[in-house]
């Protein structure tokens, strides 16, 4: 997949610096080394291919990780990972994602990463991947949605079901022990 | 339960409704993605909320420590090379098949008395396009750490201008100790601290002021970073950021210091801890 001239440079300027959050997101979605690899160099193929498409001055990263999802989800593993995606409803109260006896208080004293990432781990991949973009990507709403091509308003609802989760699945190995 | 709120909103005081109604909004709050009158009307709230106060803080906590364990992989410097080559432009040639084959000869008696020069340098040439790489990798997220932290609505966890407060702030909770200058004389004043981590290492951020310019000072331990380093790297020229920055290595510890204040500032600021760190 080489490329050469002024559309390739400009490319590799924006995506270059993307490389490692790309790669980290990839390994967390297919939760392997060597297909986190394949799904690396098959976006960056992907997106050099399609870079005339991108549009300028509209957001390059949430494109990036779009093409990086997309293809994850045609993958074999990302077909047997997110078989069905629950039908979100933007509707109504959000979820209260802390309860009153939350697990972060004991979090605090007892904070392990690895339980965290356990967590993560464990999560569905719809909601895997939604709680990394808000919070290990720091993307905005709106470009979680882009990303995600899903509306606003079911981010916010997916984002609070993935945080309810993710506490529900750290409260599950708190009490295992 | 009463959560004993006095805030300025229209809600009835103190009432578990007004709390709730709130609480479904606080993790958008502080994904700072709350409208900009309900981002101050619940900031009202949690400041005289005990309740929500707690609530918040217990989710900012999880916030940070979904942040940390999520930076969880690193690409093999093998698979960055390999995405490099693939999307950064070659030159390309365009030689006609007669002179392909003429040329091709002069090529190979060159390219032979060449090779094992060749060889000599390209490991350590590739070796230095990674470190290359890598360093400006580590300065981009100082850089962006600088930012993201001045952006904060907290951006500091401990807040003391007195250097006997602040460094111990830091025990227990670093792997490693150092000492803070004395700004005595100085037009420095310390503002506080924070941890910070740089790719999953912990650190220590500390933020100074000087005529209104904020300065990020960075203390990682250098082992953790895994910093390639040049002979030049103790005062680097990082043209490619918006600030002007300094690092260096000293004792086991690697400091950078970032800003949008002068060159001078920040190597002053920085030779005051050069010379304050040995004490």
């Amino acid at each position: 997949m080489s490329g050469a001239g002024p559309q390739s440079d400009a490319f590799a300027d924006l995506a270059m610096p993307l490389f490692d959050q790309i790669y980290n997101f990839a390994h967390w979605l297919t939760q392997n080394r060597e297909e986190a690899e394949d799904l690396v160099q098959e976006t960056y193929a992907k997106a050099l291919k399609g870079f005339s498409s991108f549009q300028p001055g509209t957001n390059f990263r949430a494109w990036m990780y779009r093409i990086l999802r997309n293809t994850f989800l045609t993958s074999r593993t990302g077909l047997r990972a997110a078989p069905t995606v629950p039908l979100d409803s933007d509707e109504g109260q959000l979820e209260l994602a802390v309860e009153d006896e939350n697990p972060e208080t004991i979090l605090m004293q007892s904070f392990a990463s690895a339980m965290m990432q356990k967590a993560i781990d464990d999560l569905p991949v719809h909601y895997r991947e939604i709680l990394l973009l808000c919070e290990v990507e720091e993307m905005s709403y709106q470009e979680i949605a882009e990303t995600l091509s899903i509306p606003i308003g079911t981010v916010m609802s997916r984002l609070s079901r993935a945080r309810k989760a993710l506490r529900d699945g750290l409260r599950l190995q708190l009490q295992r022990g | 339960m009463d959560c004993g709120c006095s805030f300025n909103v229209d809600e009835p005081k103190g009432s578990d409704m007004a709390c709730e109604a709130w609480k479904t909004k606080l993790d958008t709050y502080l994904d700072g993605e709350l409208p900009d009158e309900e981002m101050r009307g619940l900031d009202a709230h949690v400041r005289g909320c005990p309740a929500c106060s707690a609530d918040a803080l217990a989710r900012v906590q999880m916030k940070r420590a979904i942040r940390v364990a999520g930076k969880r992989f690193t690409p093999s410097a093998e698979l960055r090379e390999r995405i490099r080559r693939s999307v950064v432009p070659k030159p390309r040639w365009s030689l006609q098949p007669g002179w392909m084959f003429a040329t091709g000869a002069a090529v190979m008696v060159v390219v032979v008395g060449l090779t094992s020069i060749y060889l000599s340098h390209r490991s350590g040439r590739d070796q230095l396009s990674r470190n290359q790489f890598h360093r400006e990798h580590v300065y981009g997220e100082i850089a962006d750490l600088h930012v993201e932290t001045l952006a904060s609505s907290t951006p500091v966890d401990v807040v003391s201008t007195d250097r006997h407060t602040v460094k111990p702030w830091f025990q227990g909770k670093i792997p490693f100790a150092f000492n803070l200058p004395d700004l005595q004389n100085s037009e420095f004043s310390l503002v506080g601290g924070r941890m910070s981590y740089l790719g999953q290492a912990p650190g220590a951020h500390l933020i100074y002021d000087v005529r209104k310019h904020h300065i990020s000072v960075f203390v990682f331990q250098e082992r953790s970073l895994n910093l390639p380093v040049s002979p030049s790297d103790d005062s680097p020229s990082v043209k490619s950021l918006p600030f002007n920055m300094e690092t260096w290595s000293q004792d086991g510890l690697r400091y950078f210091v970032i800003g949008d204040a002068s060159g001078a500032d920040i190597d002053a600021l920085a030779k005051l801890f050069k010379a304050g760190t040995t004490g």
